[in-house]
């Protein structure tokens, strides 16, 4: 039911661009208002979502530690899962965001008869998880062709390479296949396995069919509904040098394409996809975990009002020797003149 | 905040990075859609010039196949019927001669590179 509800959304936002852009002929309001929206939501929007979270306090050290902790000097400690020192740090968080070290121990928990429990391996989602971020990676790189006049050598390279294979004209590109492969299997895990379905919420579903729409729109570009990229690319540069037009022939399917684009852009500060920026910031992989060696003084100490012992006793000296207990200092004689 | 000093660093990098396309095009000249040089001696294309502009490459496509493996070697024009043979080199670059002011110049632009010419050779563009 929630990846219907997301997969209507994207539909009605296709709907939206479709009616706006092509039978409204708003070309404009989609082809420059919107986008230029969305690109200064986007920034602001990130900026602010991490300066909010660094302003979160980090008085003590909370790293997972995945292996020996720095200890004697004759027991190995190992030095990226469980860093004591800064580079050990950096050389975590480089696997981490480069290679997804973390998925890759992701485990599969089964119940047998036995009842017996196993866990075992599984590699399949840091696999896909990794195919899915590079192909985006590559495709949104390969796009500064329509962004840059002229188009640097190292945008040029990465279209040859990832169109080496030559199949059709225009040339199919590898990423375009695998991100959808991967993107698919991304969304079926959701709805195959009983227990992730079972966590699954629409602001899971919804970036992944929007990014899927995004793609597949693109695709379509590509390779079947044509457009004519020339007159696209001066409207993206226009864009881009701040002299906004709108040139003849470029079409609807360009303006939908622009609109889930756009649409995914203001979106992102706000959804989970802000792992993007967040994963530079997740205490429990970039701190050291040096809590044995280093004081860490909680820096919001206020003074505490203390009520040491000697005051404590003066206070209830009395009522102490009465209940028997006993006190460093006697009580004071008192004259005995009580009777 | 808690290193902070790292935060905005970071910060500036990912905003520098992301706004790339905004400040690497400063000082370019407006980017203007190249000029081609067009045929001088044929007023229409084997299609409409707006079609064209868009599913060219589809077309000599699907001409390739067609001639290649099928053996169809013409082709009719689809509004007014004219008949053209179907071939890269003998019929689009008989009409656009010089490649490098009709075809590149587009392609340069957008950074497209037809890999047709590591095989077909392009007339020397004398004309
Ligand atoms: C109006 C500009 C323009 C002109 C003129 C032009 N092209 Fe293209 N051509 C393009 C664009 C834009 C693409 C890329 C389309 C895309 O990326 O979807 C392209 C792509 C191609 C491709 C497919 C490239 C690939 O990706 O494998 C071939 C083949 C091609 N053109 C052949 C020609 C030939 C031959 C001529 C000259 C007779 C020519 N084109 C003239 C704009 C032009
Ligand atoms: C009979 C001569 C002739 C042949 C053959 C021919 N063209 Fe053209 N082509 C023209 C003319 C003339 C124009 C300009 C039409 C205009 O100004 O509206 C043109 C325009 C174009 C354009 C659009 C350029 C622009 O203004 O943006 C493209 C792309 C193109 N041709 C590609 C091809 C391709 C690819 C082939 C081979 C399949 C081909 N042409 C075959 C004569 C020809
Ligand atoms: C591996 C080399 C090779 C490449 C690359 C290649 N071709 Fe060809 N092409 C051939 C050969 C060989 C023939 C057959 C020539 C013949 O039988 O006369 C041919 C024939 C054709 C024909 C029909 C005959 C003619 O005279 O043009 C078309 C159209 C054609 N190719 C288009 C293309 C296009 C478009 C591309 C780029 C997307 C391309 N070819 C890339 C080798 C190649
Ligand atoms: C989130 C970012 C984006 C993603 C994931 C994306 C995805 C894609 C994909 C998969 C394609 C198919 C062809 C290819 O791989 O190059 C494509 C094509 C295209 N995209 Fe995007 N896109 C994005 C942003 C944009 C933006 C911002 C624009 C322009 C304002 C744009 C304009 C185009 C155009 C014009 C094509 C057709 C290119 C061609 O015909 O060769 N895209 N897109």
């Amino acid at each position: 039911m929630k990846a219907i509800y997301s997969l209507f959304l994207v539909f009605a936002l296709v709907l939206v661009a479709l009616l706006g852009a092509g039978a409204g002929g708003m070309h404009y309001l989609f082809g420059v208002i919107i986008p230029y929206v969305a690109v200064v939501l986007f920034v602001a929007g990130f900026v602010m979502r991490v300066i909010r979270w660094g302003k979160s306090p980090v008085p003590f050290r909370i790293p997972t530690t995945c292996g020996q902790e720095f200890s004697l000097p004759w027991i190995k400690q190992n030095k990226i899962d469980n860093p004591s020192t800064t580079w050990g740090v950096i050389l975590r968080m480089f696997f981490e965001i480069v290679l997804f070290r973390s998925l890759f121990r992701n485990t599969r928990v089964e119940l047998h008869d036995g009842p017996k429990l196993a866990y075992a391996s599984n590699k399949w989602l840091w696999l896909f998880a990794l195919l899915f971020h590079y192909s985006f990676l590559t495709i949104f790189l390969r796009h500064m062709r329509l962004f840059t006049e002229p188009v640097p050598g190292f945008f040029q390279a990465l279209e040859s390479v990832d169109g080496m294979l030559q199949i059709g004209v225009p040339s199919l590109y590898l990423t375009d296949v695998v991100i959808v492969v991967a993107a698919t299997y991304l969304f079926l895990r959701r709805v195959v396995i009983p227990q992730v379905r079972y966590v699954s919420l629409p602001a899971d579903y919804f970036p992944l069919f929007l990014i899927l729409g995004i793609v597949l729109s693109g695709i379509f570009m590509r390779y079947f509904v044509k457009t004519d990229i020339v007159s696209v690319k001066e409207l993206t540069m226009g864009l881009v040098t701040f002299h906004p037009r709108i040139p003849e022939g470029v079409g609807t399917i360009f303006y939908i394409h622009v609109f889930l684009v756009s649409v995914l852009l203001i979106y992102f500060p706000f959804s989970k996809l802000m792992h993007m920026g967040g994963v530079f910031l997740s205490p429990t992989r970039n701190l050291a975990n040096n809590n044995r060696m280093k004081i860490h003084v909680n820096p919001w100490n206020y003074p505490v009002k203390v009520h040491t012992y000697e005051a404590y006793e003066d206070e209830f000296r009395e009522k102490m020797v009465e209940a028997g207990l006993p006190v460093e200092k006697p009580l004071e004689q008192q004259p005995e003149n009580k009777e | 905040m808690y290193d902070g000093g790292k935060i905005i660093a970071g910060l500036a990098v990912f905003v520098l990075l992301f706004t790339f396309p905004f400040w690497y095009n400063i000082g370019n000249a407006a980017y203007t859609k190249p000029k081609l040089e067009l045929p001088k001696d044929a007023k229409e294309c084997v299609e409409k010039t707006e079609w064209m502009r868009a599913e060219h490459m589809q077309l000599l496509n699907e001409w390739r196949d067609e001639a290649i493996r099928e053996g169809h070697h013409t082709y009719k024009n689809m509004v007014t019927g004219k008949v053209y043979k179907k071939s890269l080199t003998k019929t689009c670059l008989k009409c656009h001669a010089q490649k490098d002011k009709f075809c590149d110049r587009c392609h340069e632009s957008l950074s497209v590179h037809p890999y047709c010419w590591d095989c077909h050779v392009a007339p020397k563009g004398d004309k």
